[in-house]
Order: C-alpha cells, then structure tokens, then sequence
C-alpha cells in the first residue's frame, strides 16, 4: 500500500462533519500554522515539499506564492478552482464531497500564508450538491472559530465564500475565472499582466487547485523536508488520479508517484486490469488535454525504461514519445475503441467550449471537428490528415490562453501515433462504419499482467 | 519632469527609439510600410482592445540587452511591450509569414466573402489583410457559418456573418458612448454580437461602433447600397456642434453627401481633433446632417492607407513608406511588376479627385 495523506481518512465514517474531521486530527494544521508560524513561514514549508499544481501545468506551488505583489494597503486574495471540468477528471469532486473539511483547512492555512482575508471557491455549477456540502463545512468551520474574525486569537480574519460557475470548460482557465468570480463574461485574459499582479478586482491574486490547497494540510502537519520524502525526484508527495475507461476498477485513487504505469493499471490494489480480458490500446494518462499514448509507449518509456505515475516520467519522451501528468484524468482504452472517433469527440468538446476570442481556436477547434467527424463517417481523404496536422499546429502556441493547445494536442498525438487508424478510415470507408481497427504493432510487445 | 526613457527595438533589421511602455506593434507603426504588422482587433484608442484576432503576431528574437533570450512563442505584438535592446522579425520571418497566413485563413474560412454586396468593400480591413497575408484559396470544405441580418434601429445594421468578433464594437460602446447594449452572446464559433433580446442601438454616440469596425459587419443604414465607397469622394469638413467636435469627413458625389464618417489616419483609426479632444462624432454629425450646406468644407481628405480606395488618384495621396531597401539591408531587388505602369489600366495621370462627378470609362477612354 502507498502512502496515503489526502483521502487516508475520507472513509470514515461520518467525516463529512465537522466534529469526526476534528476529532479525527483536523484543523491541527490550523494551530499549528496560526499559531507557530509566520505567513512567510508556511509559503517556505511549501517551498521545501516540492509540492507541484495539481490542477494541470504543475508550476511548484511555493515558488507561485511568493511571487505575490504585495503593494501597501491593497487585499490579497486567494482563489480555489474548482472548476473541474477537463474531461476524465473527477478528482477535486471525490475530495469535496467526501472530505470537505480538508480542503477548508487547506485554504484556511493557505490563505494565511498569502494574507487573504476573503478566500474564494469558484466551484463548476454542475457541482450543486457539493456547494451545499462545502457551505455547510465553512459554516461549521466558522461556528468553531476557524473561520471569521481573529481566528484562535491571533488576528487574523479569513471568510471563505463559494461561488458556482455556470457551466464552461473555460472558466477553470485561471484568468477567465478571475473575469468570471467578477460576474463577467468568462473571457481569458492576456497575460502579462499575470494574476498574481493583477487579479481579481486588480488585486494580487493566487488560484491554485483544490487538490493542491488541500496538499498544504499534511505538509504544514508533516513538515516540509518529511513530505518532500514521499515520491521521486521533483514529483512529490501524493497525486490524487481519476481512472476511467476500460479498467476492472474506475475510481479516484492517491498514488505516490512511484508506482509504474503497468502496476497502476493492472494492479488489484488501483485498477485492477483491463475489463473483459480484452487488451490495452491506448491511454491518455493526465485528462484530455494531454497526448494520448499507444500501450507500448504508455508502459515503457522509447528508451525501454519502465514509465512511472509521476510528473518527469510521464513526460519523458516530450511530445514525440511521451505525454503529461496533467490533472490526473486517467483514461484507459482497450482494443475496441476507435482513436478516430475519440478524437473526433474531444475536438467537439473543445470546439464547444473555446470562448471565441481569438481566430486560431475559435475557427481552427470548428474546422478540425468537421474533418474528424467526416473520417470517422467514412467520407475522409487522404489529405484530410494532413490537413488536420496543418491546422493544429497553426492553432498551438497562437492563442490567448492555453484551451487552443489543449485543443491542438489530442488531434497531433492521435496523427502522430495513429496515423495508420485514419488512413485505414480512409482507405475502408465502408468496414469502418461497421468495425473497429483495433489492434495494431503500438499494442505489442503486450503485457501481462505482472504477478495478478 | 522627469525624463522620458527611451528604449531601442530593431524591427526586421530598422532601429527605432521608443519610449517605455511602447508595445512593439506601436513601434513599428512609427517605422512604418512593410514592416508594420496588420491589426484587426487592436485600436490604440480603445483601453483593452487587442491581442485577439492574432494577426500581428510576430517573433522576438532577442528579449532584451539584458536578457537576450527569444521568446518561445510568437507574440501579439499589439499586447508586447518593448524592452531595451529588443530585436523583432516580422517580415523577416518565415514563421510569423506562416502563422499569419494561417490566422488570416481561419479568419476566412467562415467569412462570407460576399465583398460584391458589402458596402464595407474598398475600405475593408479583411480585404487588404487577405490581399496581403493570405493565400490563393482555401482549404475549408464545408459550409459556412451563416446569421440572419440583425436590425439596429434606424442607423445600424449588424450583419454578424461578416464579424470577426475583434471586441471593437463592444469596448467603443463601453468607453465612447453613453451606455452599452450590445455584447458578445455565447462562445466559441457561435460567439455573436448582439443585444440579447432585440433592441435598436441608439444613444448619442453609438454610430462610432461603425467607424471602428474593421469589416462589414456594422454598417451604416442611411448609406447602406448607395454607392461604393471608391466612387465617392472624400473631403474633410466641420461644423459647430455641441455634442462632438463636428470634425468629420464627408463622402460626396458631386454636391450629395452620400456619408458621413469620422476623419481616420493611416492605421484606420479615428484621428484626434484639431482640439486635441477626442474625433469621435455624435449621431446627429453622422446620420442627420446629409446636406452640403451643413457643412463648412476645408478640402479634400489625405487618404494614406494602401486600399483600394487609395487606388484612385485622390489629391495629396500619401504613399505608405518604402521600407523594403532598410529590411533588405540596403538592397532592394525588384519583386513585382508594376503592372499599373506596364499596362496603363487605370491612366495615372486622371485625377479622379479633380472630376466634378464620379468617374466612367469615358473618363479614362478619352
Ligand atoms: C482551458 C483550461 C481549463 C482549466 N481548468 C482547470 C480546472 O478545472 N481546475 C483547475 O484546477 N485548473 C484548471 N486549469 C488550470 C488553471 O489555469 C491553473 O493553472 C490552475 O488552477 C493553477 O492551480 P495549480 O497551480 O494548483 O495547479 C485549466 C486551464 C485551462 C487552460
Ligand atoms: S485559446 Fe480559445 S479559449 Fe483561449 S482565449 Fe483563445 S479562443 Fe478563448
Ligand atoms: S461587429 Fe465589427 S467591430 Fe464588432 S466585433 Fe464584429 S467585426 Fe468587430
Ligand atoms: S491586433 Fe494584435 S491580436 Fe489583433
């Protein structure tokens, strides 16, 4: 069993409630931060851990924070996102819904840290059960004086809000949440200036991730050098990872990030193997943003090492071979699935959530949806591929915010690695409305699964 | 006062000084000609407009004197600012040639190209911007994206398939006339301009959202189909107003005013009065005062941008500078062919300006 620092508790009973979360250790970071440590303090503790943004481009967190302007007489603010909508992850909601008291301890002492005095969750709207949940446990926390004015007597007053967004991908973008937590249109900005200059209301903002802030907790409660010591390298501490797809066992599970890819998928103790006794074809590890990989790319690195669940390895490789931890979206696809019409389906996603503003995304993720839809139909030319492979990379790296590359990226890996599938689309129209590809040379040398 | 830093920024190989703050597409507005990147949704006198429609793109090959790294990507050089010692290539790219021929081609790829029925024809930005940037044909195979005409109110008319969605419109509103009621409705390539539930656009200032866009899509009604721009002529006048400074240009043929519109600089920005206040004009300037004798006339208009109105012989035609010997490093090979010069079509020494009325063949066949 891997360590467990996030969700070790999130099965007891009852923990959902203030008075068990307590009971059982919480808010012991609280006293401990509030009480024994400067702000400065506790932004150097995170510093130590390593700790790396769970909510997708894992920037070191510590570093983030003390990049904060701190003008004389202006509010600092700390932001939450938890927005989670990045399709196959599902992470922050497991963490909310079942130790909201967590990530509340988490902002408590984070927004110490940073001297936020009016905290902000800005929670997707399709979350509305977990917006009662969350409003409760700050309701709870603030009855108990962990919230309020003068917490523990200390001086310091923090209240945390939440606010529900309305339904777009792109409000989890950080600069289009400040634009959005300010009741406007959810439009990302550009940057610089960055948020943590100007960010809400023009005030030195920090958004982190919900899985991140409540990451603090065992840090400031381990120390930072002891939490540094879980994990590998520069991916450290416990990485929560949403797996779905074709496993035996979908579900959220923390991982310290020294299992390999293979134990996670066909272990008991996470996966639990490939569903049906079918075989692995492809995976995109971190949500869907980030490159899909072919099975024999996904176990072993191009140079034959085994891949690990963590941040270095799973980008070994760059784009050319490797992929990203992303936000932990784990989706695994077994020989049945079609690369085409998955990657037809997510440029649909993202065609329908770029905010429009800039020409590359708004038109390129339309057009690039159109193509998709037309191979997988059976009507695709040749030049189509092509053409997809010209369009996307007119649209990364082009645009205001990085939705125009998350955009770009599946539709690159899936030519890059797949190639071979959509030329079959072409060349088969007829057999592919009525089959699948299925495996191809990607999916050997096959694994077994190792001692299951 | 303090003194003024200045910074130094080489755009494709010509130096120009610039004062801190100045984004590179500023300073290469002041070098001028080639070298200036073509903007769609940038207005200098718009707070917030820019970095949109990525069409200025352009690559900084040297970040500063202190830190000389490049900068990864290519940057929106209307939201860059300069640092000291910065170096730029714009036409002296290969891959801002690339990605903007690409911005221009996305650009298109849902645009109408209905120039033939657009008043906006012959003073289009998307025009010269597909004329200069773009390439022969497309590559978009299906059908277009199309939205039913939307009425205004009596002066505008908004004809969303021809929008770039550049903002323009929507930050003039806010910061230029008294009250916004339009926006941008939905997202992605659904995104509209509109007003939510059907309303006319009118308040004193509102007719400006004509003057700043950069396409057809915000036309002016008591204009609209009467005549093609290039066949009428543009004379600035003035009169006394208290609303604005009652500075506009009128485009006239013979003794009609066909239009009326702000007076615009080289970029296609509205210029700032002679006051030095600001050259935006009211409604009534605009819409309600289409007789000569409203007006005090001063003279033809300078036209200086290199669009097609350009292309006739209008008075004081200032050409746009010749900055290709500076980017060549003093050479200047002949690239094309002035086929105007070769074939005589359009007779360079008829004035069109000095013509009582609009020009025939008649006029070039004499
Ligand atoms: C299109 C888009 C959507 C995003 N959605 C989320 C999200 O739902 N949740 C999240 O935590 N970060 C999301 N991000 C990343 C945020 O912009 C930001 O990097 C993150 O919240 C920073 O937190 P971290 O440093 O704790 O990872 C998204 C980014 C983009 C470009
Ligand atoms: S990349 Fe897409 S989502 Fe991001 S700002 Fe541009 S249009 Fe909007
Ligand atoms: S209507 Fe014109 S000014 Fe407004 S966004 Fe569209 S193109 Fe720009
Ligand atoms: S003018 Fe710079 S992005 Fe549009």
């Amino acid at each position: 069993m891997g360590v467990k620092l996030l969700l070790a508790k999130a099965h007891i009973e009852g923990i959902r409630s203030y008075d068990v979360y307590r009971r059982e250790g919480g808010y012991q970071a609280v006293e401990k931060a509030l009480k024994t440590m400067s702000p400065d303090a506790v932004v150097e503790e995170v510093k130590k851990s390593g700790l790396r943004g769970r909510g997708g481009a894992g920037f070191p967190t510590g570093m983030k924070w003390s990049f904060i302007a701190k003008p004389e007489g202006v509010p600092r603010h700390l932001v939450c996102n938890a927005d989670e909508s990045e399709p196959g992850t599902f992470k922050d909601r497991y963490l909310m819904e079942h130790i909201p008291h967590l990530l509340i301890e988490g902002l408590i002492v984070s927004s110490f840290a940073l001297g936020s005095n009016n905290t902000y969750i800005y929670i997707r709207g399709e979350y509305a059960w977990i917006v009662d949940i969350l409003e409760k446990a700050i309701e709870e926390a603030k009855q108990n004086g962990w919230l309020g004015n003068n917490i523990l007597g200390t001086g310091f007053d923090c209240n945390i809000y939440v606010q529900r967004g309305a339904g777009a991908y792109i409000c989890g973008e950080e600069t289009a949440l400040l634009e959005s937590l300010e009741g406007k249109r959810g439009n990302p900005r550009i940057k610089p200036p960055f948020p943590a200059i100007k960010g809400v209301w023009d005030r030195p903002t920090v958004v982190n991730n919900v899985e991140t802030l409540a990451a603090v907790v065992p840090i400031i409660n381990l120390g930072g050098e002891e939490y540094a010591k879980i994990g590998v390298g520069r991916s450290t501490g416990t990485k929560l990872i949403s797996a779905c797809g074709n496993i035996n066992k979908p579900g959220v599970y923390e991982i310290d990030m020294t299992i390999s890819v293979e134990e996670f998928i066909y272990s008991e103790e996470y996966c639990g193997g490939i569903k049906n006794g079918k075989r692995l074809k492809a995976c995109i590890p971190g949500g869907s943003s980030v490159p899909i990989l072919p099975a024999n790319l996904l176990l072993k690195t191009a140079k034959g090492e085994t891949r690990y669940m963590n941040y270095e390895s799973l980008s070994d490789g760059g784009f050319a071979t490797g992929s990203m931890m992303g936000s932990g979206g784990f989706i695994v696809f077994d020989e049945d699935q079609c690369v085409v019409r998955h990657t037809y389906t997510l440029a649909r996603f993202y065609r329908h959530e770029s905010c429009g503003q800039c020409s590359p995304c708004r038109e390129g993720t339309g057009w690039m949806e159109k193509i998709l839809l037309r191979l997988e139909n059976g009507h695709g030319k040749m030049s189509d591929i092509d053409l997809l492979w010209d369009i996307q990379s007119k649209i990364e790296g082009n645009t205001i915010c990085p939705l125009g590359d998350a955009a770009a990226w599946p539709v690159a890996a899936a030519i890059r690695h797949f190639r071979d599938e959509f030329e079959w689309h072409v060349l088969h129209p007829n057999e592919a409305q009525v089959r699948n590809f299925g495996l191809a040379h990607y999916a050997d040398p096959l694994q077994v699964p190792a001692g299951a | 006062m303090a003194e003024e830093t200045l910074f130094k920024v080489t755009i494709d190989n010509i130096t120009v000084e610039v004062p801190a703050g100045t984004t590179i597409l500023q300073a290469a507005r002041k070098i001028g000609g080639e070298v200036t990147p073509p903007a769609m949704c940038y207005y200098s006198k718009l707070q917030g407009s820019g970095g949109k429609c990525r069409t200025c793109l352009v690559e900084v090959s040297k970040g500063s004197e202190k830190d000389p790294r490049p900068m990864p990507k290519l940057v929106a050089s209307c939201r860059t600012t300069v640092m000291d010692g910065m170096e730029v290539k714009n036409v002296t790219s290969p891959r801002v040639q690339e990605a903007r021929a690409g911005v221009v081609e996305f650009l298109l790829i849902n645009h109408p190209l209905d120039c033939p029925i657009c008043d906006q024809a012959g003073e289009c930005h998307l025009q010269d911007l597909s004329y200069e940037h773009g390439k022969e044909g497309s590559r978009y195979e299906f059908q277009k994206r199309t939205f039913k005409k939307v009425d205004l109110g009596e002066y505008i008319q908004l004809h969303m398939t021809r929008c770039i969605l550049c903002y323009r419109c929507v930050f003039a509103a806010d910061q230029i006339s008294p009250k916004r009621e339009h926006g941008v409705l939905d997202r992605g390539d659904h995104a509209q301009i509109a007003t939510f539930i059907q309303k006319n656009l009118h308040n004193e200032f509102i007719g400006n959202v004509i003057d700043v866009c950069p396409v057809g899509a915000l036309t002016d009604k008591t204009f609209r189909f009467k005549n093609r721009v290039w066949f009428t002529k543009p004379v600035n006048a003035h009169r006394h107003c208290d609303k604005c400074c009652g500075e506009v240009q009128l485009w006239l043929r013979g003794d009609e005013v066909f239009r009326v519109t702000a007076r615009k600089d080289e970029w296609g920005e509205v210029k700032e009065a002679s006051n030095g206040k600001t050259g935006w004009i009211c409604n009534d300037c605009r819409f309600e005062k289409k007789n000569l004798a409203d007006w005090v006339i001063e003279g033809p208009t300078n036209v200086n941008r290199h669009s097609v109105i350009a292309q006739n012989k209008y008075v004081g035609l200032v050409k746009p500078t010749e900055t290709f010997p500076a980017i060549m490093k003093g050479r200047n090979p002949k690239l094309l062919m002035d086929i105007h010069s070769v074939s005589e079509v359009n007779k360079p020494n008829i004035h069109l300006s000095q013509l009582e009325r609009p020009a025939h063949s008649t006029d070039f066949n004499q």
